[in-house]
């Protein structure tokens, strides 16, 4: 059995909506990757130097990253030379599971939520400005109580004008309270009153909102510190979670990104936001080859149930998914005419 | 290697250049490819960096380089006009209507920054004068309004806003009359972000660009965007005719590669950027600094600028002359030091000197509370003390410790520090005046351009760590 009808047969077992949503939202990262490898192999008949670097460039075009495309193109022209590949139909099948091995080399990484009952579960929201970080928030506490848990937010950002009002119109929408300061106020302060209030309330889950700030700026990054460390230091084995929130459409400076946040507040996982208006989601990949951190949540669009669990099998499905069904109808040809 | 900034990467690549006597093909061809793999790492998107690698390559090879003496400097330079020239040249002015009101539309993806920018750019209209009218289109994102509505308060110009129940396009045209009626000479419409295939809410905008007619319609990038970035520009250019960019998040370590790209591919013009938090930080956006900004020329122009806007020319002069003498008392010092102040964060300024590219920058942490406890401390002296620092014995240096909330270990380190600085000024008065003349001849006005490097007026500490 083919690799590509092994993954189809697993993601058939899981929700056909989840499914369809994702591939909804991935459609333009399909068509620009996906599309372009194939008009790629229909063009060049044999494997040269230039169709080399074409790849090189549809990979990049989506954000792949440098680093790691040219790994990848190195692996290939080693494949090449070892199996004497001449065309380039014969490579594609290969380029498509080497990708999906970069998606997938962790794969055992657990990318749920690590939320536990009966336990108080800090989340604290990191991210440069306008990521997504309060949408997000408003969207996670929705899925959370939806699974029945008691969610409080926290208004951690107190910079930004009007950003404690946005949480607390999604608090109304979702039926989550929220503790906040007055704009300008000591965002660690914030914090500590929620986790406080937190505990007397019985609260299963609380969600941190931060301030968006750039991972260049070293005190405001000094700030985050300080969060974090008060978290730490009020509930035990808190913040369960630091989420990094990503902008799909962000290039190579996300990797900087998550470097420099993963310093200054030990981040667990990755939420990429707007992930169904880019035209990429290469960025995805760069992520897992060159940090190990695991993608937990994707953004697929501006609704409140828009927020979905990253699942690499199902993106990697969404993402190839014309030429899955091309093997498919290849595979059939060969039944019909064995 | 992979977080190297642009300007370090095309530095090393050129690095390569410098050692050679002559320049070759293959030579240039080396330092192409490091320059090609800066620009992709850069984000600039990977047909304009095409396009502008076989251009630099057809320049540089060959006759024109050959007869240089100093092939290095002349590819660089071939690098920098063709980057300059990408980039898009002259430096763009915001339009202003024949009859006011001028109508500024701002659109843009979500979190890209518009509503931020919206406030930054009225603060900037106000201090040249205008009576701008921020008007709260973005109907749609929670709090939005209200965002707009603390920016209005804090810069201090009105905002016209009718809630989230009205649609943007009615919002827009009676803006447009309230500015008319309120003889408000800029209406500058914050639009909700929205993605670029989103065919619904692209009509929308079309709908209030047919309603305001606006005078400019400003699309707001993230800087740190990635191969995106030329098809958000070049779909919103499409449907809107935009007539500009602002480019945010300009101040993170983001190389930036998209203000490349979208001027590559629209035509239109990079208007102005976004360097910071606070609402003054918007800047006009200067193509030919920026590309020699990320050539590690360092931003020396915008510096200059920005000292002649905040520093007081008699002052400098009055003090320039004493320094001469190898005069240098407390009240100098504290002087210099306000000066310094007004050009706005140490942190920005040392990005913009030559040498200091980020990667520099990235160790170097500016303590501006250092520098407000040292201010203290020549605070709390009196005026015979700033003159006359021999003055300073045991039982002052106490009072001045309690004086300015510090220690006298405190004080002390600093006086010494004052003392060592005086001394060298001293001794590079001679070569001072040598400076002097180089300095004036380019217009530098800094209040430490009368001296050597040496003698900034900071020395006395690295206030870094």
């Amino acid at each position: 059995m083919s690799f590509f009808k092994k993954l189809r047969d697993k993601i058939v077992q899981k929700s056909g909506e989840v499914t369809q949503k994702f591939t909804e939202g991935l459609t333009k990262t399909r068509d620009v990757l996906v599309g372009k490898v194939e008009e790629l192999v229909r063009r060049y008949k044999k494997i040269d130097e230039d169709f080399f670097e074409e790849l090189e460039e549809i990979l990049i075009g989506a954000d792949v990253g440098v680093t790691t495309v040219m790994e990848l193109i190195d692996g290939l022209r080693d494949e090449v030379r070892k199996q004497k590949i001449e065309s380039a139909r014969e490579l594609q099948p290969i380029l498509s599971e080497r990708l999906v091995a970069l998606l997938q080399h962790d794969g055992e990484q657990n990318t749920g939520l690590s939320i536990e009952k009966g336990r108080l579960n800090v989340i604290l929201f990191v991210g440069v400005n306008g990521v997504g970080k309060t949408t997000t928030i408003g969207k996670m506490a929705h899925m959370l109580k939806q699974q029945g848990y008691k969610v409080l937010l926290a208004a951690g950002d107190t910079f930004r004008a009007a950003a404690i009002e946005q949480l607390e119109v999604w608090g109304e929408r979702v039926g989550a309270e929220v503790i906040r300061h007055a704009q300008g106020a000591d965002p660690a302060a914030v914090i500590y009153d929620a986790m406080q209030a937190a505990k007397s309330r019985g609260v299963d889950v609380l969600l941190c909102d931060t301030a968006g700030r750039l991972q260049n700026k070293v005190n405001l990054m000094e700030e985050l510190n300080k969060i974090y460390r008060v978290v730490q230091r009020e509930v035990p084995g808190a913040p369960h979670e630091v989420l990094l929130v990503l902008d799909a459409t962000t290039g190579q400076n996300a990797l900087s990104q998550a470097r420099t946040f993963g310093q200054a507040a030990g981040v667990t996982g990755i939420v990429l936001t707007k992930l169904d208006g880019t035209a990429k989601g290469g960025i995805v990949i760069a992520i897992r080859n060159e940090l190990n951190l695991p993608v937990k949540y994707v953004g697929l669009g501006e609704k409140m149930d828009d927020l979905q669990p990253f699942d690499p099998e199902q993106f990697v499905h969404a993402l190839f998914a014309g030429l899955i069904e091309q093997e498919e109808t290849a595979e059939q040809d060969v039944n019909k005419n064995p | 290697m992979a977080f190297e900034s642009l300007a370090s990467r095309l530095q090393s690549a050129f690095d390569k250049l410098r050692g050679r006597g002559k320049i070759d093909e293959a030579a240039v061809n080396e330092a192409m490819r490091e320059v090609r793999l800066a620009l992709l790492e850069a984000d600039v998107n990977f047909k304009v960096v095409k396009e502008f690698v076989a251009r630099v390559k057809e320049r540089a090879v060959g006759q024109e380089v050959l007869k240089s003496l100093t092939p290095g400097q002349m590819v660089i330079k071939v690098v920098n006009e063709e980057l300059t020239q990408l980039m898009g040249g002259d430096v763009a002015k915001i339009a202003a209507a024949a009859k006011p009101p001028t109508v500024v539309m701002m659109v843009g993806l979500q979190g890209a920054g518009k509503t931020t920018t919206t406030g930054k750019l009225a603060k900037y209209l106000l201090k040249q004068n205008r009576k701008p009218l921020l008007v709260a289109g973005d109907i749609y994102r929670p709090a939005a309004i209200k965002q707009l509505q603390v920016l209005g308060e804090q810069v201090g110009v009105p905002v016209f806003a009718l809630g989230d129940q009205i649609s943007p396009v009615d919002i827009a045209r009676q803006a447009i009359d309230y500015a008319k009626e309120q003889h408000l000479d800029y209406v500058l419409i914050d639009t909700a972000g929205r993605l670029h295939i989103d065919e619904a809410l692209m009509d929308e905008l079309q709908q209030i660009r047919e309603v305001a007619k606006p005078d400019e319609i400003l699309l707001v990038v993230d800087a740190m965007t990635g191969q995106d970035a030329v098809n958000v520009a070049e779909s919103f250019n499409n449907q809107l005719e935009i007539t500009g960019v602002i480019l945010t998040k300009l101040d993170g370590d983001t190389r930036g590669g998209a203000a490349l790209s979208v001027k590559a591919v629209t035509g239109k013009p990079i208007k102005f950027a976004g360097m910071g938090e606070k609402l003054d930080s918007l800047e006009p956006f200067y193509p030919d600094r920026m590309a020699s900004r990320i050539l590690g020329m360092g931003d020396v122009l915008s510096l200059i600028e920005k000292a002649q806007e905040a520093v007081d020319a008699e002052k400098a002069k009055q003090m320039e002359q004493q320094m001469r003498q190898g005069e240098f008392t407390f009240d100098m010092f504290l002087e210099s030091m306000e000066q310094m102040r007004k050009l706005g964060p140490l942190e920005d300024l040392l990005g913009m000197l030559p040498g200091m590219n980020r990667k520099a920058m990235k160790d170097l942490k500016v303590d501006e509370k250092q520098l407000a406890r040292t201010e203290a401390i020549v605070k709390s002296m009196t005026k015979a003390e700033r003159a006359n620092p021999d003055l300073l014995n045991a039982s002052r240096r106490k009072r001045i410790a309690a004086g300015s909330g510090t220690s006298v270990q405190e004080v002390n380190r600093f006086i010494k520090q004052f003392e060592e600085m005086k001394k060298m000024m001293k001794q590079f008065s001679g070569a001072a005046d040598k400076m002097m003349k180089k300095g004036k001849k380019k217009g530098l006005k800094l209040p430490f351009a009368g001296k050597a490097p040496n003698n900034f007026p900071f020395n006395f500490k690295p206030p870094f760590k």
